[in-house]
C-alpha cells in the first residue's frame, strides 16, 4: 500500500474557506453584546456548518444540522430572548482573563494531541480502516439498504438512536416541567400576562400576502417532511429531519395564524401523547423482536423465521431483501418521527405560550 | 460463600435478555408515567418499574457469579460492530446499587412529591426520575463508549429540570440548575472529545476492542489527551475537586427526592466510568494512568477531603452541610481508588456503597420533616429529633455511620480504606483521612447537638413525625447501614470481585 | 505543505471548540452562555466528521453497479490510491462519525432548550438573566432577610407556573 500523502483538490479549498468563514462568525459572535445579534450569528454558524459538512461528504449530518441549528434552535434562542432581555453586560476584562487561560491551556494540550492524529483525508486511518469500513462492506449483506448513515444509525447502532429520541423526550419533559404546555396562551388573559412571543407575532396579523403564502407554503413543507421520512433508506433524511421540518410547518403555522389556532388543530395533550408513543413504538419493535427469540432490536426477527423465508425475494431464501430489516427501519423511523416532531412542537407550545410573569424581584424590563 | 447463582430468581426467557429489560423497564415506563391520569398512579408505576429494574439485576448478578462476563449484542449485532451490554461483577454491582436505590427512592417519593410538587406535575416529575434511572444503569451496563455518552445525556437531561422544580421550595434551585446544565453539559462534550480522539487513534468505540488496541499505541499523544478529556468531563460529572461547583448548589436546592436520589446515584455513576476508563479500557499499568493517578487524583481527593469538609464546618444551611459532605466523600472515594490496586478499588466501591445508603437517609430524614419545618437554616431544626424520634434516630445512624463509629457500615469501610492505603505504603492519606474524620465530627456533632439537645419548637412551629409512606424506605435504609456494619461480608466480596474484575482487564 | 493541510483542519476546529468554551466561561449572560454551549457541540461535530473524511471519497450512499457516477468519480483519483481506498468500485467517505454526531446534534438541541426553558424561569424569579446580578441578589437576601417572606413569593411563582 502507498504511503498516502494529502493535496490540495478543489474540495479540501473549500473547506478551508468554509472554515476560515466559521471562525470570522465566532469572533463576531464572541464581540457582540447584542443577543438577538448572537442569536443569529449562532444561526449562521450552523448554516456553515452545513454547508462544510456537505463538503466532507456528511449529508444526513448537513441536513440535520441546517434543519436542527439553524432552524428550531434559533426558534428557541428567539423565543428566550423575547422572554429575557435583549443585550448582555459588558464584561470587564478581569472576567476574560481565567476562561481565556483554561481555553488556551486545553487547546495546547489538544494541538499537541492533534498532531499524533493520523493525517486529514487518510483512508487507512484507523478510524476509517477499522469499525468504519466494515459497515461500508457489510451493509448490503446485513442490512440491505443503500444508505449506510442509515443503516449504521437504526440497525447497528440502531441501540444509540433509541437512546437520542430518549435524549428528545427526556428534552420535552425537562421543558414542560419548567414552563409547562402553552397552557396560559389558552385562557383570556389579561393584557399584562400575556406572552411577549405572541404579542411580538401578533403585530403581523393584518399581511395578508403572508398568510396566503403561508396557506399553500405549509402543507408542502408537511408534505416534504413525509417525503424526507420514506427517503431516509436511499438517500439522505429519515425520521430526525423529518420530524423537525414537520414541526417547522407547525410553528409557521402558528407564527402566522397564532398559537390559539395551532393549538385548537394540535392540542398539547396530543402533542404529549405523541411524543410518548414514539418511544413506545421504538422500543416496541425491540421487544417483538425479543419475543421472536431475536435479541432486542434485531429487525431479522421481526416477523417469525418460517414467515420471513417464504416472503418474495427474502434473503433467507436466497433472494436479496431483508424483509425484516426493511420493516424494521421504516417502523422506527416513524416512531422518531413522532416523538421529535411532537416533542419540539410541545416544546415551542412552551415558549410561545410562556405568559409574562410579574412575581419575582423588580420588574419587568 | 455466598451463592450468587441462587439470586435468578426470574425465568430463563426473561434471564436471558436481563441486560436490555434492566434498563428497558424504566424507559418504557417512564412513557407510561407521561402519559398516566394522575400523579398517584405515575407513583405506582414508577415503584414497580424500579423494582423489576431491581428483579432483573438480581438475576444478572446470578448469571454473573455463574458466567463470569456477559456480553448482551443490541440488534443481534456482534461488538466491535453493534452495540452491546457488557456487565462484569463491577456492572453488576452498580446495577443493584442504582436500581435498590431507586426502588427505596420511588417508596418514597409517593410521600415526597405530594407534599413538595404540584399535582398537575407530579405525572411529568416521575417521568424524569424513570429515565434518569434509565439513563444511570444503560451508563454502568453499555460496553460502547459513545453509547456511554448517551445514557450519560439521558440521565443528565431529565435531572437538569427535576433539579429546577426545587424552585417552589427556594428559587436558588433555578440558577443552580441551570449552573449545573452548563457544567454538566460541558463535562459530557469533553467526554465526547475524548471519545472522539481515542477513536481517531485506535478506530473503534467498544471499549472491550479500544483495551485490545491501545496497549499498541503505548505512546500516542491522542490517545493520552483523550484519556485526559475523559478523566476531566467524568470529574466535572463527579464532582471530584476542584470540578464540584455545581454540586453543594444543585443538591441543596433540590425537591427532596432529588437530594435523596442523587446524593445516592449521580455522581457514583460517573465514578464507574472513571473506574471502567482507567483501569479496564486504558492498560492498568501505563504510564498515562500511573501518572495520572498518582498526581492528579489522589492530591485532589486530598485536597478535597479536607477543605470540603472545612466548608461543611462553616455552612448555615441542613442540605448544604450534607452537600459540602458529599464532595468530601467523593474525594475519600477518589483517594482509595487512586492507590489503584485491587484492595484500594475494593474500598472505594465499598465506601461508594455505605456513603449512598447513608446520604440517602440523611435527605431522606430531612424531606420527611420537611413539611414542618419553616425555614433550611440549621436553627430551624431545632429539637426535631425530641417531638420527631421515628424520624431523626435514623438521621443519628446515618450521621454515625457518616462518621465511622462500629456496628455501621460507615465503620467498616473507613477500615478497609485505611487497610488499603497503608497496604500501599500511602501513608499521606491514611493522614488525610484521619484529619477530615476529626473535622466531621464538628458538622456532625453540631447537626447533632441541634437536633437532639436544642429546646423542642412547639405550638405552630412543632416538627411533627413524617408520615409512614417516608419512614418506611427510611428505615429500611438504616436496618441496611447496621446490617453490612455487622455483616459486611456479602457487599465486600461483591466489591472485591468487582476490583478483580476490573483491574483482569478483559477477557 | 502536505503537512498543513493534513492538520490544518484539527487545528481550526480546536480552535473553534475553544471558542465555544470561552464564551460560555466569560459571559454572565445566561442565554449568551447557552449560544457558547451549542458552539462548542457544533465544532465537537466538526471534529468528528474531520476524521471521518477520506481524500476523494463520496457520500456513503452506496451506488449502484451501472451507475455512470461511479466512473466520473474514478476517473479524478490517482489509480494508485484508488485502488487502496476503494471498496466495490467507489471510493466511501467513513458513515460511522456521520451516525455519532447526528446523535450528538439531537442531544444539543435537547439541552438547549431545556437550558433556555431553565432561563426563562430565572429571569421570572429574579428578573434578571446575568449571573452577576443574581448572585448579588442572593447574597443581599440570603444575609439579611428573614426565610418567611421568600416562600410566599417563590410558592405564588409556583402556582403560577
Amino acid at each position: 500500500m502507498t504511503e498516502y500523502a494529502p493535496h490540495l483538490d478543489t474540495n479540501t479549498i473549500v473547506n478551508f474557506g468554509l472554515l476560515a468563514m466559521l471562525l470570522a462568525v465566532l469572533v463576531a459572535i464572541v464581540r457582540t453584546r447584542s443577543l438577538l445579534a448572537a442569536v443569529l450569528l449562532m444561526g449562521i454558524y450552523s448554516l456553515i456548518s452545513a454547508v462544510w459538512f456537505v463538503v466532507l461528504d456528511a449529508a444526513d449530518v448537513a441536513f440535520t444540522e441546517a434543519v436542527v441549528g439553524a432552524g428550531v434552535s434559533t426558534a428557541f434562542l428567539l423565543g428566550a430572548i423575547l422572554l429575557t432581555r435583549t443585550e448582555s453586560l459588558t464584561k470587564r476584562w478581569q472576567d476574560m482573563v481565567m476562561p481565556g487561560l483554561v481555553c488556551v491551556g486545553a487547546g495546547v494540550l489538544l494541538f499537541y494531541a492533534a498532531l499524533d492524529l493520523p493525517l486529514f483525508g487518510d483512508p487507512s486511518a484507523p478510524a476509517n480502516a477499522h469499525v468504519g469500513r466494515f459497515y461500508i462492506e457489510e451493509t448490503k449483506n446485513d442490512v440491505g439498504v443503500p444508505n449506510i448513515v442509515t443503516a449504521v444509525l437504526a440497525s447497528y447502532r440502531g441501540f444509540d438512536t433509541l437512546g437520542e429520541t430518549i435524549v428528545v423526550f427526556a428534552g420535552g419533559i425537562g421543558v414542560a416541567l419548567m414552563l409547562g404546555f402553552g397552557e396560559r396562551s389558552m385562557g383570556d388573559l389579561p393584557p399584562a400576562l400575556r406572552s411577549p412571543v405572541m404579542e411580538a407575532l401578533a403585530e403581523s396579523d393584518h399581511h395578508v400576502v403572508l398568510r396566503s403564502v403561508a396557506k399553500l407554503l405549509i402543507p408542502i413543507i408537511a408534505l416534504y417532511a413525509f417525503y424526507v421520512q420514506f427517503h431516509g433508506e436511499v438517500g439522505a433524511g429519515g425520521g430526525f429531519q423529518a420530524g423537525v421540518i414537520f414541526a417547522v410547518a407547525v410553528i409557521l403555522h402558528a407564527l402566522i395564524f397564532g398559537l390559539a389556532d395551532t393549538m385548537d388543530a394540535i392540542p398539547p395533550e396530543l402533542a404529549r401523547a405523541f411524543a410518548a408513543l414514539g418511544v413506545l413504538l421504538y422500543s416496541g419493535v425491540g421487544v417483538i423482536n425479543m419475543i421472536n427469540g431475536g435479541n432486542f432490536l434485531d429487525y431479522d426477527h421481526l416477523f417469525p423465521l418460517a414467515f420471513e423465508a417464504g416472503l418474495p425475494g427474502s434473503h433467507l431464501s436466497g433472494g436479496y431483501h431483508h424483509w425484516g430489516q426493511h420493516f424494521g427501519i421504516i417502523i422506527i423511523e416513524l416512531g422518531v418521527l413522532f416523538t421529535v416532531a411532537a416533542t419540539m412542537i410541545a416544546m415551542f407550545y412552551a415558549f410561545a405560550g410562556r405568559a409574562a410573569d410579574v412575581v419575582g424581584e423588580g420588574a419587568r424590563g | 460463600m455466598i451463592d450468587f447463582t441462587s439470586l435468578i430468581v426470574a425465568p430463563p426467557e426473561l434471564t436471558r435478555h436481563a441486560a436490555a429489560l434492566l434498563v428497558l423497564g424504566p424507559l418504557v415506563a417512564s412513557c407510561a408515567a407521561a402519559l398516566s391520569p394522575n400523579g398517584r398512579w405515575a407513583w405506582i408505576i414508577s415503584f414497580l418499574a424500579s423494582a423489576f429494574s431491581f428483579w432483573m439485576a438480581l438475576a444478572l448478578t446470578g448469571e454473573v457469579a455463574r458466567e463470569g462476563v456477559i456480553v448482551y449484542a443490541m440488534g443481534g449485532f456482534e461488538p466491535p460492530y453493534g452495540i452491546s451490554f457488557r456487565i462484569d461483577w463491577l456492572g453488576a454491582m452498580f446495577a443493584l446499587l442504582l436500581s435498590s436505590m431507586a426502588m427505596i427512592a420511588a417508596a418514597y417519593s409517593g410521600y415526597s412529591l405530594n407534599a413538595e410538587i404540584l399535582e398537575g406535575k407530579r405525572t411529568l416529575f416521575q417521568a424524569g426520575f424513570l429515565l434518569c434511572l434509565a439513563g444511570l444503569l444503560g451508563m454502568t451496563s453499555t460496553g460502547d463508549a459513545f453509547n456511554a455518552f448517551v445514557f450519560l445525556e439521558i440521565s443528565s437531561i431529565g435531572t437538569y429540570a427535576l433539579i429546577g422544580v426545587g424552585a417552589s421550595r427556594d428559587r436558588r434551585a433555578l440558577p443552580a440548575a441551570f449552573n449545573y446544565l452548563i457544567l454538566g453539559t460541558v463535562g459530557a462534550t469533553f467526554y465526547v472529545i475524548g471519545v472522539g480522539f481515542l477513536y481517531a487513534a485506535a478506530g473503534t468505540l467498544n471499549m472491550a476492542d479500544l483495551a485490545s488496541r491501545l496497549p499498541a499505541l503505548e505512546e500516542s499523544r491522542a490517545a493520552e489527551a483523550g484519556f485526559a478529556f475523559i478523566m476531566v468531563g467524568l470529574g466535572l460529572k463527579a464532582a471530584m475537586f476542584p470540578l464540584h461547583g455545581w454540586l453543594p448548589s444543585a443538591y441543596a436546592h433540590a425537591p427532596s427526592l432529588m437530594n435523596v436520589f442523587l446524593s445516592a446515584t449521580a455522581t457514583k455513576a460517573a465514578v464507574y466510568l472513571m473506574v471502567r476508563f482507567a483501569f479496564d479500557v486504558f492498560p492498568p499499568d501505563s504510564i498515562i494512568v500511573e501518572r495520572f493517578m498518582i498526581w492528579v487524583m489522589a492530591p485532589l481527593a486530598g485536597v478535597a477531603a479536607i477543605v470540603c469538609s472545612t466548608q461543611a464546618i462553616f455552612q448555615t444551611e441542613l442540605r448544604r452541610i450534607l452537600a459540602f459532605s458529599s464532595v468530601a466523600q467523593v474525594g475519600y472515594m477518589m483517594l482509595a481508588i487512586a492507590v489503584a490496586s485491587g484492595a484500594g478499588i475494593a474500598a472505594g466501591l465499598l465506601h461508594l456503597t455505605a456513603h449512598a445508603l447513608m446520604k440517602a437517609a440523611l435527605f431522606m430524614a430531612i424531606g420527611g420533616v420537611t413539611l414542618s419545618v419553616t425555614g433550611l437554616r440549621l436553627s430551624d431544626f431545632n429539637g426535631a429529633g425530641r417531638t420527631a424520634p421515628w424520624t431523626m434516630t435514623p438521621f443519628a445512624i446515618a450521621s454515625f455511620s457518616l462518621l465511622g463509629v462500629p456496628l455501621t457500615m460507615g465503620f467498616l469501610t473507613k477500615w478497609r480504606l485505611i487497610e488499603a492505603m497503608l497496604g500501599d505504603a500511602y501513608y499521606w492519606a491514611v493522614a488525610v483521612i484521619a484529619i477530615s474524620s476529626i473535622l466531621s465530627l464538628f458538622y456532625v456533632g453540631r447537626m447533632l447537638e441541634v437536633l437532639f439537645f436544642q429546646p423542642a419548637q412547639t405550638g405552630k412551629n412543632r416538627i411533627r413525625e413524617a408520615p409512614l409512606g417516608a419512614l418506611i424506605p427510611l428505615w429500611v435504609l438504616t436496618v441496611a447501614t447496621i446490617w453490612f456494619g455487622i455483616d459486611g461480608r456479602m457487599v465486600e466480596y461483591i466489591a472485591d470481585s468487582a476490583a478483580t474484575a476490573v483491574l483482569g482487564g478483559v477477557e | 505543505m502536505s503537512s498543513f493541510v493534513g492538520y490544518a483542519n484539527y487545528f481550526a476546529v480546536i480552535i473553534l471548540m475553544m471558542g465555544g468554551l470561552y464564551v460560555i466561561f466569560s459571559t454572565s449572560n445566561l442565554i449568551k452562555r447557552m449560544i457558547g454551549l451549542s458552539i462548542l457541540q457544533t465544532s465537537v461535530g466538526l471534529f468528528y466528521i474531520t476524521t471521518s473524511k477520506v481524500f476523494g471519497g463520496t457520500v456513503p450512499i452506496l451506488i449502484d453497479e451501472d451507475d455512470p457516477a461511479r466512473a466520473e468519480l474514478a476517473s479524478r483519483l490517482d489509480p494508485a490510491y484508488f485502488e487502496s481506498a476503494a471498496y466495490d468500485g467507489v471510493v466511501y467517505s467513513n458513515p460511522l462519525p456521520h451516525v455519532l454526531i447526528l446523535t450528538a446534534i439531537v442531544v444539543g438541541v435537547a439541552t438547549l432548550a431545556v437550558g433556555l426553558a431553565i432561563a426563562v424561569r430565572v429571569r421570572e424569579a429574579y428578573g434578571t438573566v446575568e449571573r452577576e446580578e443574581i448572585e448579588r441578589k442572593d447574597r443581599i437576601r440570603h444575609a439579611h432577610e428573614s426565610y418567611e417572606d421568600e416562600l410566599d413569593e417563590t410558592e405564588a411563582s409556583e402556582a403560577d407556573a
